[in-house]
């Protein structure tokens, strides 16, 4: 049994995960919950947000974020991948970076029109 | 130059009163921001989590903005940016200054407050020792890293747990700096569970509740170290507790403070516990025709609840606008135990529609437990709740018909209920 807090929502439900019951989840108040509680144990994974340098623009840094949830062990392998790119203004709120960043089949967008 | 309805600040609560007061007929709209863009401080607030009840999307503060500010280009609405207002009369005339356009002085038929927050600073909290760089708000570390692209230190304690120094920390984390500790005062967490779990936890940061910063140390002018100590029950530091950490970095995220002194000045009446105007249930203060929403008000902790929030002190001031004053009798809404405020402070059953909206704070962290409202004596209704946090604001609805059972005044308290 793993206790975690649901990060899915800002509730924060105390969900219990039972792995030897094919990971049955209890405490969660959506099934939005129970899902999370299941992919948190089976195969961990957050939305990365951060900035990357731009020129051109009114400030030096354009900020970014993963379409979709990437693994969790990823996170600081992606962080690299974001110190190589410049980008130059403009670019609109949307625009793909790195399209399937790390192959984990989400893109790096821009999340500002600059 | 004369507006309909003037709105001072361009973040998420003015953008969504424009708009919204816009929605509800009037044309001559101005926002006026002090920044070089509308946005506020969503602009650097660049991770997601805002918009999952409005948008049904797990949105960043820049993408939530952004949907406003389209929204916004849409319409007539005149944004005026880079253009600081410098004060406002009993009168309505707004006051303000930029080096485009110089000193004007405007005049609106309608005011909407909106001009946010800023942090406590060092000062206001008084830590003992030396005064050295490296000590930074929360707030302005987030700025200069996320719009300016500077880097505050690499070894960072983090004093309070508020939810922008949760999320410095997970930042600075990925941006490769240690993060040692993350210290609270008081016996939980001024943030979002969430944001404990998935910038703490998963970084295995840890969390010292009930503990303090006692001491600040320099070398060459920049912080080298702090000491840290746990507390007693009356946040005393207890001897013998002390932990050392070397850093360089301290980020105080130690709470936030209603930006009112234009309120002050023009003399709305503030609500010492809320540092915010007193409102009635349309957000509009003590002077007629002057409204307030979002982080000016009250602190909120969502921006979803911001722009709700803002959107009905807009369709007030177009309602103000075209048909006058509204009248009647006022009740009072008081904070009965456990209950540190609410807002609205006063409601007017006879300007209400359906329901009127409350929110509040609770004073400690309650398991379950219920949310009692008394009138005269009488109760009048309850709300059961599993969990209540300070950390988290409450929101009760008031349905018109309950309003008119109150006798003066309604009070808002909680039960814990015996374990
Ligand atoms: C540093 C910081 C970080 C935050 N991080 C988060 C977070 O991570 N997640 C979250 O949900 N919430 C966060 N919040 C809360 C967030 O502020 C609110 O959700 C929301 O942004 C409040 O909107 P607002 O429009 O009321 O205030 P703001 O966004 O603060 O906007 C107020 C605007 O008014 C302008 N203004 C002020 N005075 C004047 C004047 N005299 N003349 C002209 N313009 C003026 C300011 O420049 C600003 O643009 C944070 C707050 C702060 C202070
Ligand atoms: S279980 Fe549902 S309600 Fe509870 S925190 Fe998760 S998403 Fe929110």
């Amino acid at each position: 049994m793993k206790e975690l807090i649901c990060i899915v929502c800002p509730r924060g439900c105390h969900l219990k995960v039972d792995e030897e019951n094919g990971y049955a989840v209890t405490g969660n108040s959506c099934p939005r919950g129970e899902q999370y509680g299941r992919n948190e144990i089976k195969d961990p994974r957050r939305v990365l947000t951060s900035t990357v340098k731009i020129n051109g623009a009114a400030y030096r840094r354009c900020p970014v974020r993963t379409s979709a949830a990437i693994k969790k062990g990823d996170l600081f392998n992606a962080m690299k991948e974001l110190n190589g790119v410049t980008l130059t203004s403009p670019v609109k709120r949307g625009d793909v970076v790195i399209s399937n960043i790390l192959s984990s089949g989400a893109d790096l967008i821009v999340t500002k029109d600059m | 130059m004369r507006y309909e309805l003037i709105v001072i600040g361009g973040g998420p609560a003015g953008l969504a009163a424009a708009i919204s007061t816009h929605k509800n007929g009037l044309k001559r709209i101005a926002v006026i921001e002090r920044d070089r863009e509308a946005g506020g401080i969503l602009n650097q607030c660049i991770h997601n989590g805002f918009g999952l009840h409005r948008f049904k999307e797990e949105l960043s503060g820049p993408e939530y903005a952004g949907r406003f500010i389209d929204m916004l280009r849409d319409t007539e609405i005149e944004l005026l940016t880079d253009t600081m207002v410098l004060s406002i009369t009993p009168g309505k005339k707004v006051v303000c200054v930029s080096p485009a356009k110089g000193y004007n002085v405007y005049e609106a038929d309608s005011i909407i407050l909106a001009m946010g927050c800023r942090e406590r600073t060092r000062g206001a909290i008084g830590i003992p020792g030396d005064r050295p760089s490296g000590v930074f708000t929360a707030g302005t570390a987030q700025r200069y890293l996320n719009l300016e692209g500077y880097m505050c230190g690499q070894r960072a304690v983090i004093l309070g747990s508020g939810d922008i120094g949760l999320i410095m920390a997970r930042r600075l984390t990925l941006e490769g700096a240690k993060v040692l500790a993350c210290v609270e005062v008081m016996p939980y967490s001024g943030g979002l569970s969430r944001n404990i779990a998935q910038c703490l936890n998963d970084f295995g940061i840890p969390l010292y509740l009930s503990h303090t910063v006692t001491d600040v140390r320099a070398q060459n002018g920049r912080l080298c170290g702090v000491t840290v100590c746990a507390v007693d029950e009356k946040r005393h530091p207890i001897k013998g507790t002390e932990m050392d950490f070397e850093c360089d970095t301290l980020l105080l995220s130690v709470g936030l403070i209603p930006e009112n002194e234009l309120t002050r000045e023009a003399g709305i009446e503030i609500d010492p516990r809320t540092n915010g105007a007193r409102v009635y249930e349309n957000m509009e203060t003590s002077l007629p025709g002057v409204f307030a929403c979002g982080n000016v008000c009250h602190v909120h902790d969502l921006v979803d609840y911001v722009s709700d929030e803002s959107e009905r002190a807009g369709k007030a001031a177009a309602e103000y606008v075209k048909h006058g004053e509204a009248s009647g009798a006022a009740l009072e809404i008081k904070a009965g135990s456990g209950v540190t405020y609410t807002v609205p402070q006063h409601i007017r059953p006879g300007n209400v529609e359906k329901s009127a909206d409350v929110f509040f704070r609770v004073n400690r962290i309650m398991q379950k437990s219920a949310i009692v409202l008394c009138s005269g004596g009488a109760e009048l209704a309850r709300f059961r709740r599993e969990h209540m946090a300070p950390g988290e604001m409450e929101h009760i609805m008031l349905p018109a018909a309950l309003l008119k059972n109150a006798q003066g005044e309604i009070t808002v308290s909680t039960e814990e209920a015996q374990a």
